[in-house]
């Protein structure tokens, strides 16, 4: 970026375009400052400021900032971002990710002797980050956003050190993220050196920004160099979203990482995925599409078939969570390829995701409450008479799977309904009947989680007074209302759709 | 009425939903309020059922009528809340009036532990059942479906007798298999009948100009055919339908075998075989052969049953089996015969299946083997009993109903195929056989001895809380039986509207 293109930045204010991210970024300040100055009997309203001070932000993008929802792509920065409806969207679905988390946060960190502020602080940067990420339009962008973010996880899969399986999920999640960014970066590199040398036709010196590189790619569609980079790109960000066969380390790291870490991981990281994934494959590498559209495809049935399969032998929730959060990242993998020649449905994935992140979140909040002094030993057996003891959380957690399972009237079957239908209007035939089987599969383990809470009971044989774990849980009232707004969310977005929906179906 | 038939329409389903989600939400309301909401709620939906039969007059021969569509958001995909009767869907909106009520009354009296919450899944149930025959949008007369078909996994697994947890698993997993495979089927008649729509009009009008390729037709019927066959216990993918009914709470067993049983049939009868009567003329042999199975096989299978729920859900297993050859004989005779069956059946199998806890609550058992000499002590429940088996066999007088179906089936059949007629007329046989026999061993005969001491304590009769909802049923089935009419006319004038004969479709396209 030379001086004149600073100068114009400067003069348009184009700082206004990124007013989310800045928000985020400087509340994540201000939570240390408070720290700072707070009394230390005031430190527990910081998370709730926090969280409050998110609910305003999204409101006001949700309600008064409309137009940016129907606004045509507008690039700022010198070509660094890209600002579009899709963007804009993956903003709510970040911030109310970022919400969601903070809350579980809260929760758990209750129950462990942690500093507290520092962990919302990150989730606040990570979550900018991801914002920016999902609105890059230079590799230079994607590289420092996706690093933001790969450093905050860093911290906050391995929070609760003074526990050991936390400790080598960090250390899993290290190693593996660092070799994901080095095949990502080694990608990016031989893109950028094929993209600039001056023999070939379209090259130019700013090959890493997006239009020049795809202007590049269409004049050279076939050559190698160019294939291997974009391969690599794909395979660096297969390793964050959990695509197989990039998925080893989820089961590892989703048991040890703290509860709402899982969540966010489940939730925000795969999300920031794919909005990377709609980026690359359907703007910059179109004239690749030759190629890697049977990769995809390959990726895709083998992701949900391994989520699944993988997800039946599971006793521990968060491995659960996590292996079927595999499947989940197959189907969306769907979406997108069938979103090369179907544009709608681009909304498909995005009704997806959102169906998604109230599922998930609405089991993790559940998982959390549940959640004993060891975070990471979270097994079916806690779930037994879990509907009796506590009906509300059984309610929450009985919809929040049902959905994950695709089980009509609840959002989850929308979301799959969409993409099913995407997919065979775009041909894919084999491809759908293998997410069916995947979704017939994943109907086992869903349901015996259910059944664990609803129909099996506490057996102790020797005790009179059985030990009923889930007897004991307090529900504060925020909690049940987070947890009641998820459930009616998946349960409305399952009958309603309303202008939701017709924007996603229309906007593309 | 043009104000009031769209507005019960949706209130029949909108109703015991809210209901339903009420008594989830407010656990501990007092008895009293309980029944009142639980009569509204089953309630309303037979009273709408009964003003719309009354009023049905469609604009054209055999069209709908009450319609009305709401936005839901998904217009651009072409799916709306779109409902609306016709003839074909009328009867059935009945029948799943009728049982509903009958199911809700009698769940009430059955004094369940957390009764509360058993009604509310009861009342989501109907709203299901409700909307599955009340939907002209495809999308909605699937999700309804499933709406009614999750409380039924529930109910068995909480509420449920022996072997409830394998049971409610067993059908989870089947019923699932069978849903996608029809959604993958539906999916493919949208897509490929490039209506552009999930309306079920709509599609009609596009493919009535374009239809569909052979190929497609073949293999999206196939789809349609094995993913409702599950559902309805096609021979050989029954096995589901005995264990799920044995182990199921009544009230869900009889809603189940009574009305969303009869989704798939309806299904092909509605959608499949209209729009793609390319399809049904290449299965047509082999749906003859797996209904063969139901009738015959599963027939044998039943007469060796000794347990009274696993008898009756074989039995329910094996008229669908009449259903489907009524739908394999290509003809609207035989669609209309499977109309009246499935009304007829519905009615007397939850008739069935209430009697059949009122027998167990007396004895104690379900073992046929071990009860005997019942009536002595329950004459009202023993005449009740006589009656449902002798409508299940189709002896006409209690079984009027049933046997109208069953005999316009038969005589499609023969038109068709006059050996597999045949071999239907064994089947019926076979179901007067065990049916007999049961009133035999339950209620005549010497009781042995274990059961002698049960039958000499305290047994009483049928009470009034038993006696109303079979009455209910009782009576509609008294009625249908009379008054065929009443229903077939409109099933008639609807059939020959869109059920298109695929032999007439073969004439026209030869030269």
């Amino acid at each position: 970026m030379d001086s004149i293109s600073l100068k114009v930045i400067a003069d348009t204010n184009q700082w206004l375009a990124i007013y989310p991210e800045l928000a985020l970024g400087l509340l994540a300040l201000g939570l240390l400052v408070l720290e700072l100055i707070l009394p230390r009997s005031a430190h527990r309203l910081i998370p709730r400021i926090a969280i409050w001070l998110q609910v305003l932000l999204l409101v006001y993008l949700v309600l008064l900032d409309r137009d940016k929802f129907f606004a045509g792509p507008e690039i700022t920065f010198d070509g660094l971002l890209l600002h579009s409806p899709m963007g804009q969207i993956m903003r709510v679905f970040f911030i109310l990710c970022s919400i969601l988390v903070c809350y579980l946060g809260q929760v758990a960190l209750e129950r462990q002797s942690m500093p507290r502020i520092e962990f919302f602080h990150i989730v606040l940067v990570v979550s900018a980050a991801m914002m920016l990420l999902a609105q890059s339009n230079h590799f230079v962008m994607l590289f420092v956003a996706l690093e933001t973010v790969t450093v905050g996880f860093f911290i906050l899969v391995s929070y609760f050190r003074h526990n050991p399986l936390t400790l080598e999920a960090g250390l899993k999640y290290l190693i593996l993220g660092a070799l994901s960014s080095a095949i990502l970066l080694f990608g990016i590199v031989l893109l950028y050196g094929v993209g600039g040398s001056p023999d070939l036709p379209g090259s130019s010196t700013t090959s890493m920004n997006f239009d020049s590189l795809r202007v590049f790619l269409e004049a050279n569609s076939g050559n190698v160099l160019a294939i291997v980079g974009a391969v690599l790109v794909i395979a660096g960000i297969a390793f964050k979203v959990g695509l197989v066969p990039f998925q080893i380390w989820i089961p590892d790291v989703y048991q040890g990482a703290p509860t709402p870490t899982t969540a966010f991981l489940a939730v925000g990281s795969k999300g920031a995925g794919i909005a990377l994934l709609i980026i690359l494959l359907h703007r910059v590498f179109v004239p690749l599409q030759s190629v890697l559209v049977p990769m995809l495809g390959a990726m895709a049935a083998a992701t949900i078939l391994f989520g699944n399969l993988a997800a039946l032998t599971q006793r521990n929730t968060k491995r659960l969570m996590g292996l079927s959060g595999v499947s989940h990242a197959g189907f969306l993998l769907l979406g997108i390829i069938a979103a090369i020649s179907i544009p709608w449905a681009r909304g498909a994935v995005v009704f997806y995701l959102f169906s998604y992140l109230f599922a998930t979140f609405a089991v993790f909040a559940v998982m959390t409450h549940l959640a004993g002094p060891d975070d990471t030993d979270q097994e079916l057996d806690h779930y037994l008479d879990l509907a009796k003891e506590q009906p509300f959380l059984g309610t929450v957690l009985a919809i929040g799977l049902g959905s994950l399972a695709g089980i009509p009237p609840l959002a989850g079957f929308i979301g799959k309904a969409l993409i099913f239908v995407a997919v065979f209007q775009a041909g894919m035939y084999g491809l759908l009947a293998v997410a069916i089987l995947g979704v017939i599969i994943s109907i086992y383990y869903y349901f015996g989680w259910i059944k664990a809470a609803y129909f099996d009971t506490w057996q102790l044989p020797d005790q009179d007074q059985p030990d009923v774990p889930a007897a004991k849980i307090a529900i504060t009232p925020y909690a049940r209302l987070a947890m009641l707004g998820l459930t009616a969310a998946t349960v409305i977005l399952g009958f309603f759709q309303g202008s939701f929906g017709n924007w996603l179906l229309t906007t593309w | 009425m043009n104000e009031l038939g769209p507005n019960l329409l949706l209130g029949s389903i909108g109703v015991p939903l809210f209901v339903g989600i009420l008594l989830l939400a407010y656990r501990n309301l007092p008895a009293w309020v309980v029944r009142i909401v639980v009569w509204i709620g089953f309630g309303l939906p037979l009273v709408a059922a009964l003003t719309l039969w009354w009023s049905y007059a469609p604009v054209t021969p055999g069209g709908y009528d009450f319609v009305s569509q709401y936005s839901t958001g998904l217009e651009a995909l072409g799916i709306s809340l779109h409902l609306g009767l016709n003839g074909v869907a009328l009867p059935l909106f009945i029948l799943a009036a009728v049982v509903g009520l009958a199911a809700g009354l009698y769940a009430l009296s059955s004094g369940a532990e957390r009764l509360s919450h058993y009604l509310a899944l009861l009342l989501i149930m109907q709203a299901g059942l409700m909307g599955v025959f009340a939907s002209i949008d495809i999308f909605f007369f699937y999700l309804f479906h499933e709406l009614a078909l999750i409380p039924t996994f529930i109910m068995i697994g909480v509420w449920g007798g022996r072997d409830r947890h394998y049971a409610a698993m067993k059908m989870t997993i089947y019923l699932t298999v069978g849903a996608m495979l029809s959604l993958a089927g539906l999916i493919v008649l949208y897509v490929k009948s490039g209506a552009e729509s999930f309306d079920l009009i709509a599609m009609r009008e596009t493919l009535a100009l374009w239809p569909l390729t052979e190929t497609v037709q073949h293999n999206a019927f196939g789809l349609l055919l094995f993913g409702f066959g599950i559902l309805v216990s096609l021979f050989p993918f029954h096995t589901w339908a005995p264990l799920g009914y044995g182990a199921a709470p009544s009230s869900a067993a009889m809603l189940h075998a009574g009305v969303l049983k009869k989704f798939g049939l309806y299904g092909l009868i509605q959608i499949a075989v209209p729009l793609m009567p390319g399809g049904i003329t290449g299965w047509a042999p082999l749906l003859c052969w797996l209904a063969l199975g139901n009738v015959i096989v599963i027939g044998l299978i039943t007469l060796t049953q000794r347990d009274l729920k696993q008898m009756i859900g074989y039995s329910s297993v094996m008229h669908m089996g009449y259903a489907f050859l009524g739908i394999a004989a290509l003809s609207v005779l035989g669609a209309g015969g499977v109309i009246l069956l499935m009304v007829a059946h519905g009615l007397t199998v939850a008739l069935l299946f209430l009697l059949a806890t009122c027998v167990h609550h007396r004895s104690q058992t379900f073992d046929m083997e071990e009860m005997g000499g019942l009536v002595k002590k329950t004459p009202v429940l023993a005449a009740f009993f006589t009656f449902a088996v002798l409508a299940s066999i189709g002896v006409p007088g209690p079984g009027l109903a049933n046997f109208w179906g069953e005999f316009v089936i038969f005589l499609a059949v023969w038109d068709y195929h006059a050996v597999t007629a045949a071999l239907l007329a064994v089947g019926i046989i076979l179901s007067a056989v065990y049916g007999l026999r049961a009133v035999a061993k339950i209620f005549l005969g010497r009781p042995t001895e274990p059961f002698r001491a049960t039958l000499d304590g305290e047994i009483k009769d049928l009470l009034w809380g038993e006696r109303l909802p079979a009455l209910l049923l009782i009576i509609a089935l008294l009625g249908i039986g009379l008054w065929p009419r009443s229903l077939t006319d409109a099933a008639n004038a609807s059939l020959e509207a869109n059920y298109q004969l695929p032999t007439q479709v073969v004439e026209a396209t030869e030269p």
